[in-house]
């Protein structure tokens, strides 16, 4: 994404920048998710938003009645409790809060040709030369307050010509602040409080040890005589301009360039059919599957994408929905590919009164470039690819059944062996040291054998598993294993591993849990792991 | 067409006419190994004959090709999961498992595997003799073995040979070890009492094969292992009856 920067020079005017703060965005999203209008319902009594935190919940928002009998957002629960024992509590939904901010902010893009986020509750829409479409920046910010009020928001908006003055003017500065361009900044700014700078909680305490109070207070010491050095010798913080209040002044004026990350909106590759008379049949359905998937086909092309997820949503006459979805091993636009897929899922579905319109989305995508096929050797290849083929039996096996065993970081044999999916890159690990030999197989689950051996510690000489004895004729070991104590409990036993081959030449992996007295349980326990070839 | 012209059965079957079949053969596209579920004889033979045949193939087959390894539920159970650290080196890391539940789930992938023109062989672990597995089932097996050219090692564990259309049936057991070097007394290279008992193109006979490094050795069985291949399971007396009448 392409990072836009603000021209350097003010004067210039032509950039213009509202900020809209949504004053009580938790609130406001928890009174629509209840549908109650404010001060009604279970918002007429005081009632707070918390989240679970180390020390206890936390007030994320309170409503009015709450703020009148002393709660606060950023107060422990218990201290709210104490002032007033009948609050009400729900919990909040930060991550919700956000992803309702992007959508806002895309939402926002009516307004002007950018939006960036101001997380957590704030949006910054770029209004450069669009405000006379809406009849002046007075009348813009009204419709902004409007429309925002139909939507149940509480806003407050501002304009000017740097983001930093407009986020001022937004939290601090009067209701439909305009800053227009030709007006001396310094002067209409000067009366915010310091936290209209947007500093660190910490750096806002000691400039209020030091005196400082309004915006005009640090602008009047800077202009003083080796003022901006003696602000610079006390905040060394260049890095994060949030801690430093020289660089969050000469962006409010325009004197360096603050960057913004613009949202861009992706929408997922989209196909629908709407149909005329309801489909109750199979063949039709597959007919309008091809269709779509030849539809989709040529979105993904035109995006130079393939699909990784598909899913299919079919709205029935009885306003019922079914969905089926598709998982694919690797990116394709491979039509045919994706209904015989959609083939095997479709056998179960319950069409009712009729299917009247299907509508085909790919909700995950991935770059795919077009390729030049290799006509000779498309003529004499035949089969499926790879890809094609775990597609298949993923489909019809589930995910889970077909994988791929991949090492993990691990003495004990069982963990040392992971599963994945088959067509995922490999994660880099140390190739297990050869030191030992390893079975062909292992069982899922050791299996417990009675095993003759010579007592403590001796090489075993016959067991018995599955119902059949087997006379040890050759033996290698112990390898020893001991548990991972990082991971077990530490009444864990060690594992000594011996290599058997029985006398009709069977060769296995056994081992016997633990060592007779090393107080950790009775006698020793043997077990069955491995089948060697 | 002349009858008299065609070769006689019993001809076809003579050893004279057939070669007898050594390592490094060739690639056999479908083949069936009947083992014994208390051991992973089977697989680590299919294992050994698949890395044989390849050996035998063009050097540009032999890249990075992917394997797939199918069982059903029954065999996982009776015989576990292949291991990666105990696989051939060639192999690791380009196995792909499907754990199939039911033998026509397993069939289904075996022959979804055969068609893909990505891999490099199929093994398929089926347990016991079930319904699904019939003479029509191994027929489309070897039809889209020999289409796509994908060779198949199916391991039969604790099953009975039945009809099958297979090119070449195995028994396989596992046969003592010759002992290592430094340690005689631990269990060295994998060696597995091998008997081909049908085969398209082959002379049936007796081996004892053994892996010799990367490659595959064949010897004259051992006369000890005669006597205990007898009362053996896999090779139940009536197998062979049904066997003569399935080629």
């Amino acid at each position: 994404m392409p990072i836009l920067h603000q021209p350097v020079d003010p004067a210039s005017g032509r950039r213009r920048i509202m900020a809209i703060w949504c004053a009580q965005l938790a609130l406001d999203r928890w009174r629509h998710a209840e549908g109650c209008a404010p001060g009604e319902g279970v918002d007429a009594a005081p009632l707070v938003l918390v989240t679970e935190t180390a020390h206890g919940p936390r007030i994320d928002a309170a409503n009015p009645p709450a703020r009148a009998v002393g709660g606060a957002p950023g107060m422990m629960l218990a201290d709210a409790r104490t002032l007033y024992p009948k609050l009400e509590v729900r919990p909040s939904d930060q991550a919700g809060d956000l992803a309702f901010l992007e959508r806002f902010a895309v939402w926002t893009q009516r307004w002007g040709p950018w939006s960036a986020l101001d997380a957590p509750d704030g949006v910054l829409v770029d209004v450069s030369a669009v405000a006379h479409l809406f009849g002046g920046e007075r009348r813009l910010l009204a419709d902004v307050h409007d429309r925002c009020a139909a939507r149940g928001l509480a806003v407050r908006a501002a304009i000017a010509p740097t983001a930093g003055a407009a986020w001022a003017l937004a939290h601090y500065g009067p209701p439909g602040a305009v800053l227009a361009a030709g007006e001396d900044m310094r002067a209409c700014l000067s009366d915010l409080p310091m936290a209209a700078l947007r500093l660190d909680t910490h750096v806002l305490l000691v400039l209020k040890r030091l005196g400082l109070k309004r915006l005009g207070d640090i602008a009047d010491v800077e202009e003083g005589r080796a003022g901006r050095d003696a602000i610079q010798r006390r905040f060394r913080n260049r890095r994060s301009p949030a801690a430093n209040p020289l660089i969050r002044l000469d962006q409010i004026m325009g004197r360096v360039p603050e960057p913004l990350l613009p949202v861009v909106a992706i929408a997922a590759p989209l196909v629908q059919r709407r149909l005329l008379e309801p489909i109750r049949h199979r063949p039709l359905l597959d007919k309008v599957v091809e269709d779509l998937a030849a539809d989709m086909v040529r979105e993904l092309e035109a995006r130079g994408e393939g699909a990784r997820r598909l899913q299919l949503g079919m709205w029935r006459v009885d306003g019922e929905v079914v969905l089926r979805e598709l998982e694919l091993a690797v990116a394709t636009r491979d039509g045919a590919h994706v209904c015989r897929l959609f083939a095997d899922r479709l056998d179960d579905i319950d069409a009712g009164f009729g299917i009247e319109m299907l509508r085909l989305r790919a909700s995950w995508s991935e770059p795919l470039s077009l390729a030049q096929s290799d006509l000779e050797a498309a003529a004499e290849e035949h089969g499926t690819s790879l890809a094609a083929c775990i597609d298949r039996l993923t489909v019809r096996l589930g995910r889970e059944a077909v994988q791929r065993p991949v090492l993990k970081a691990s003495h004990i044999p069982e963990r040392a062996q992971g599963w994945q999916p088959p067509l995922e890159p490999e994660r880099a690990t140390q190739e297990v040291l050869a030191f030992h030999a390893r079975p062909l197989k292992l069982l899922d689950r050791p299996e417990r054998i009675s095993v003759l051996y010579a007592s403590p510690d001796g090489y075993p000489r016959r067991f018995s598993w599955r119902g059949d004895t087997h006379d040890v004729a050759r033996v290698e070991g112990p390898e020893r294993i001991a548990p991972e104590w990082w991971r077990e409990k530490g009444s864990t036993r060690l594992r000594d591993y011996y290599r058997i081959e029985d006398g009709e030449g069977r060769r296995y992996w056994i081992y016997r849990a633990g060592l007779a007295g090393d107080g950790r349980g009775g006698m020793p326990d043997w077990f069955m792991q491995g089948l060697c070839a | 067409m002349d009858l008299a012209t065609l070769p006689k059965a019993a001809e076809l079957a003579s050893v004279a006419r057939n070669p007898r079949w050594r390592p490094a053969a060739g690639l056999a596209l479908h083949s069936e190994i009947f083992a014994p579920g208390n051991g992973a004889s089977g697989a680590g033979a299919a294992v050994a004959l698949a890395l044989d045949g390849l050996s035998t193939c063009k050097p540009e087959t032999l890249e990075e090709r992917s394997v797939l390894w199918v069982q059903d539920a029954r065999s996982r159970k009776l015989t576990g999961r292949p291991y990666r650290a105990g696989l051939p080196e060639t192999l690791r890391h380009r196995l792909i498992h499907v754990c199939a539940d039911t033998p026509e789930d397993a069939l289904f992938a075996l022959e979804e595997g055969m068609r893909c023109r990505d891999l490099a062989f199929v093994i398929g672990e089926i347990a016991g003799n079930p319904r699904a597995l019939d003479f029509t089932a191994s027929r489309r097996l070897s039809l889209a073995a020999e289409k796509h050219g994908v060779p198949l090692y199916l391991v039969r564990l604790d099953a009975t040979p039945d009809l099958s259309s297979a090119r070449m049936r195995w028994r396989m057991r596992g046969a003592p070890s010759a002992p290592p070097r430094w340690n005689i007394g631990a269990p060295g290279k994998p060696a597995w009492s091998a008997e081909l008992f049908r085969a398209r193109g082959y002379a049936p006979g007796e081996w004892t094969l053994r892996e010799d490094g990367h490659v595959l050795a064949a010897e004259p069985p051992l006369p000890a292992s005669r006597s205990v291949s007898e009362p053996a399971p896999a090779s139940a007396g009536g197998g062979e009856g049904q066997a003569t009448a399935s080629m």
